[in-house]
């Protein structure tokens, strides 16, 4: 199976086949990613980061994946120093970087920024996040978490938090739905799952129930992803104390749970899990954050051809 | 002598009749179609005339047929109404709308951060799923979808 040439917009672009190769080559670079084997198979690459909003974790990841396979990185530098200031558009800055690069990993504030960067890009653009759309090499990731510490196929997961705004989750249910993972949504009413996502995944036969407390489900799943509550989703500060604390991963929570129970967060977390819960064998999200090289390794590998 | 319903809106000799519009639809129909003040054809269109089916609008274009594809356009505010294709008095060919798989650049993304409501140099871009419920557009770029107003949204 050939991925080259291949853009990496939104999860929904690929098929189990394809997601299953992906996260086989991850784990043919695992060894790579950690620092014990060399592998250098981007030397002579120029890869592009172009990011036009902060981000920390996935630039870092995706320099540290570039570096570990001897690759070279473009950098946009700040927005305000660059083109864009004068009021260049996406599609020309594109148009121009993909004169430079052999591929290119973009995250901008607009939905669909990513799809539109691929129909002008002669390389391949992989989507570093596009406004609240789409964040693929996030669910690849998770996928791989999940992969490697659990399993995917038929799954019982718990996905907690911020289920109405958070991409993550909505691209992570996709995702899992072709592996016929049974899913058991955990959100305060105001931030309940997009009901055209619930109707979506039953009617591709997936059982999935919904409810708004941790305890009365966390015995029954073999994986827990939580994510942030956010502030300002509510008006009133007070509604927002009371979502925050009934949404805890604590240790008293964990006390009758699977032993092979595994938490995943894509972090940053605030105090949505208490740190007590780190030291535990359920604890997952740190070594989540590392699958982040490996997978984005594959990606880049795979969309330049240089690996099959 | 004439009758009274021929006085609205006279037979056209050559041309595009569209019957069976959802009434209240004409005008948006004629935007749907691209059709504005330098439009060198002659546009007549009646709206809520009393039909069989309730009331309906109609618009005549003459001397022009526009092609399917560009009628069929239509079905995203109006999926009941006809084409007629007019020639020498006589209607020669008459389809019901069908709803294309995608339009391009016929209606505006609701989603306000999305990139096709930008300055980039792009059309918005939808694919057009029909279910019970209606018909819902959705958004090739920022996947956003749009089951209601979309007459509202028309560019």
């Amino acid at each position: 199976m050939s991925l080259k040439n291949r853009h990496v917009i939104s999860m929904k672009d690929f098929s189990r086949e394809e997601i299953d190769h992906i996260l086989d080559t991850a784990e043919r670079l695992e060894p790579v990613a950690r620092g014990e084997e060399k592998l250098k198979l981007l030397d002579g690459k120029i890869i592009a980061l172009l990011f036009f909003e902060p981000s920390t974790r996935t630039r870092m990841s995706f320099e540290a994946a570039v570096q570990r396979l001897g690759g070279k990185i473009l950098n946009l530098g700040s927005v305000e120093a660059s083109s864009v200031m004068k009021g260049e558009n996406l599609a020309d800055t594109i148009r121009v970087i993909s004169n430079y690069a052999d591929l290119i990993v973009l995250r901008h504030p607009l939905d669909g920024s990513a799809r539109m960067a691929a129909e002008f890009s002669s390389v391949p653009i992989i989507n570093g996040g596009d406004g609240s759309v789409n964040h693929p090499t996030q669910t690849f990731l998770d996928l791989y978490t999940i992969r490697r510490e659990s399993h995917l196929e038929g799954l019982k997961i718990a996905l907690a938090g911020d289920l109405k705004y958070g991409r993550t989750v909505h691209s992570l249910c996709y995702a899992l739905s072709l592996y016929e993972a049974e899913m058991i949504f955990v959100s305060p009413p105001e931030l309940r799952m997009p009901p055209e996502i619930v109707r979506d995944l039953q009617k591709r036969n997936i059982n999935v129930k919904e409810t708004d407390s941790l305890e009365k489900i966390i015995g029954d799943v073999e994986v827990l992803y939580m994510t942030r509550v956010q502030r300002e989703r509510f008006p009133d500060p007070e509604e927002y104390e009371k979502v925050k604390n009934r949404l805890k991963v604590t240790g008293d929570l964990l006390r009758n749970v699977n032993p092979n129970l595994k938490i995943l967060h894509p972090l940053p977390r605030v105090n949505e899990i208490s740190p007590e819960v780190d030291s535990t064998p359920y604890a997952c999200y740190f070594e989540q954050a590392f699958y982040g090289i490996p997978t984005r390794m594959a990606l880049l590998a795979l969309a330049m051809g240089v690996i099959e | 002598m004439k009758g009274k319903r021929n006085l609205k809106v006279e037979a056209i000799e050559k041309g595009t009749v569209i019957d069976h519009i959802k009434a209240g639809q004409a005008l948006n129909v004629l935007r749907i179609l691209g059709i504005s003040s330098d439009f060198r054809a002659t546009i007549s269109f009646v709206m809520n005339a009393p039909g069989s089916r309730g009331k309906k609008d109609v618009v005549k274009i003459e001397g022009k047929e526009l092609s399917v594809e560009e009628l069929n356009k239509i079905a995203l505010i109006s999926p009941k109404a006809t084409i007629n294709i007019i020639r020498d008095f006589e209607v020669v060919q008459k389809n019901n709308v069908v709803l294309p798989p995608s339009v391009v650049g016929v209606v505006r993304c609701t989603n306000s951060k999305c990139i096709s409501n930008s300055s980039e140099p792009i059309k918005s871009k939808f694919s057009v799923l029909q279910s019970e419920e209606g018909v819902t557009l959705h958004c090739l770029y920022c996947e956003h979808l749009i089951s209601e107003n979309i007459a509202e949204n028309l560019l």
